[in-house]
């Protein structure tokens, strides 16, 4: 059953006609042909042509929330990922014992166990981060990007392309809101990484940059409007540049 | 003679160019007292205004491969840059009336589509952005009406030379200039309960004869242009008047039981922007409501709204805030006040 199952969930739709993946693995790992061809896809679905926020438009709401900063922008994408592969990974390894009618109740409970143990984790470790995302921490259990995953990619994969896709899932998220955290926090504070001590430590703050001295700072790249708009030009630009690709 | 023409065969009295010019035309009055009582800040504010809106409504026409000079010619990037130009306060940085100008024009106008398509009054949409963005300067850069004793005035020269460089001659403070609006005075003392209305009059420093010292001329003054605008049947009279109405009706229902912590209808209606707002900004036809029911229900919400966010909101005025939020609601509106077509649902009509 699992067998069919993979067949019939190809990755994605892009690499149907070109297949530019296989031919190179062909040529450089004869061992391992099928193995840069299957890994590919996976990756180029998470951070662009499928990508969770760009494309799917999921996980909006902590996505406009936390990323009036990079380094909460950081913060929130790390833990994340960390959800999406583990949760990924849990979910593979169970798919031939979970039958469908109760898939969702079952990966709802393995999403929130592990967003559980994230949040203690960054409770111990990165208590100041921790008291900035606040309640984003544990709302991670109901970002869509996580169970469209689950049901979608892990509940019908094997186990090391499901912790790939989770992670190339979390990359590309975790990209697009370090992007518009990094683009309202210059806008908005003159600043990049700012608070970068609150996650890598004390050691760390000389990664603070200025990139505008003396600047009023403009509130509102910082308030939600200033979200939406980011969010907005982002996905025109990721418009912009597929129609391009496509004429 | 008999050449045979296809219709329209009235040729539409008004085009879209001219209407706009009719409009600005009725907006000299206003101004030319807003220059009076606020000094030379208003007239640069409205230069450099209608200055960068035209640069950014040609760089949107030709990055949208739009013909630039027939949209150009349209007069309606020079409306929204007037009607911006008078709600910034006149010692307004040269920098303020950029990015208000760029939100104006490029995101609340041009990305919707251009004119005809923005949902949202582009003037008061960049008005918000900007206060809500620049508390500080959009509030304290008020210069002090020539009524108001105790103040000096500045001369057009160093008007320019504090909002292109942030510089005052040396014997002024920013004081010493500059006054606490009415509407701020009222917002801040009378309705915290720091004051009452009777200690404040006797300070002599907020309120006219009408409204709010200086501003009551400045609101005179666009009454009259949009009286005349109301005359050429440029705007109708649904909005305006039910939007004033409305102010006046619910003010003197909360302002007649306590008199000294509630400002009277007079002072709402002649203070602030109320009467730029009831007839050349809610008047706008692109953005306000179209059917007369609608616009009636639309002049009154906006009315109730000001009353609202002035008396129970965070800010001291609130024209931009009430006409964005019935902008919201027009298309609503629309549709449920959509007058019956001739010949349709005659029963529902009998009823």
């Amino acid at each position: 059953m699992s067998e069919t199952l993979s067949e019939t969930t190809a990755p994605s739709d892009i690499n149907e006609d070109k297949k530019p993946g296989s031919s190179l693995a062909e040529g450089s790992f004869p061992a391992k042909g099928s193995f840069l061809a299957e890994y590919t896809p996976i990756a180029k679905d998470g951070l662009w042509s499928n990508n969770a926020v760009l494309v799917q438009m999921l996980g909006l709401c902590p996505l406009l929330a936390v990323s009036n900063s990079v380094i909460n922008a950081l913060g929130l994408g790390l833990a994340t990922i960390a959800v999406l592969i583990l949760s990924n990974m849990s979910i593979s390894l169970i798919r031939n014992i979970v039958r469908p009618e109760i898939h969702l109740p079952v990966f709802v409970i393995i999403i929130a166990s592990v967003v559980t143990a994230i949040e203690l984790v960054i409770h111990a470790w990165f208590h100041e981060l921790y008291l900035i995302l606040g309640i984003f921490i544990p709302l991670i259990v109901t970002n869509c990007s996580i169970i469209a995953r689950a049901e979608a990619f892990a509940s019908k994969n094997t186990l090391g392309k499901a912790a790939f896709d989770g992670l190339m899932m979390g990359l590309g998220f975790t990209l697009v809101l370090v992007v518009l955290g990094a683009m309202r926090e210059v806008i908005g504070l003159g600043t990049l990484l700012s608070n970068a001590h609150i996650m890598f430590g004390e050691g760390m703050q000389w990664l603070t940059i200025e990139v505008i001295p003396d600047y009023k700072g403009f509130l509102l790249a910082i308030l939600p409007p200033g979200a939406f708009m980011g969010l907005a030009f982002l996905l025109a630009l990721k418009n912009y540049f597929s129609l391009k690709k496509k004429a | 003679m008999f050449v045979a023409q296809s219709s329209p065969f009235l040729k539409p009295e008004l085009s879209v160019s001219k209407m706009m010019l009719v409009v600005l035309l009725a907006l000299i009055p206003g101004i030319i007292t807003s220059v009076w009582v606020f000094g030379f800040g208003v007239l640069v504010n409205i230069v450099l205004a209608i200055t960068f809106s035209l640069l950014f409504e040609a760089v949107m026409l030709y990055l949208r491969k739009r013909p630039i000079k027939v949209y150009l010619r349209d007069n309606s990037a020079i409306l929204t840059a007037v009607l911006l130009a008078l709600a910034l306060p006149p010692l307004a940085p040269w920098w303020l009336t950029l990015v208000g100008s760029f939100f104006a024009i490029v995101i609340a106008k041009q990305l919707y589509g251009g004119l005809g398509y923005n949902p949202f009054n582009p003037a008061m949409a960049a008005y918000a952005i900007l206060l809500v963005s620049f508390p500080a300067e959009m509030t304290t850069l008020w210069t002090a009406p020539v009524m108001l004793g105790g103040h000096e005035s500045l001369s057009l020269l160093q008007t320019l030379n504090y909002q292109l460089f942030n510089q005052l001659p040396d014997t002024l403070t920013l004081d010493a200039v500059s006054y606490a609006t009415p509407l701020g005075v009222v917002r801040t003392s009378v309705i915290n309960g720091l004051a009452s209305i009777s200690e404040i009059k006797s300070t002599g420093h907020t309120f006219g004869m009408l409204g709010g010292i200086g501003t009551e001329w400045v609101s005179l003054a666009f009454l009259a242009g949009g009286l005349f605008l109301l005359k050429k049947g440029v705007i109708q009279w649904y909005i305006p008047v039910s939007m004033l109405a409305t102010m006046g009706f619910v003010s003197l229902l909360f302002g007649s039981f306590e008199l000294d912590s509630n400002p009277s209808p007079l002072f709402h209606l002649f203070s602030g922007a109320t009467m730029l707002g009831a007839f050349f900004i809610a008047t706008d036809p692109v953005t306000a409501a179209t059917t007369p029911k609608g616009q009636i229900i639309y002049g009154a919400g906006i009315g109730l709204l000001i009353y609202i966010i002035r008396t129970w909101g965070g800010y001291p005025d609130a024209i931009a805030f009430s006409v964005l939020i019935m902008n919201m609601c027009v298309p609503l509106l629309d549709y449920y006040t959509q007058p019956r077509v001739y010949g349709h649902n005659i029963d529902k009509e009998q009823q």
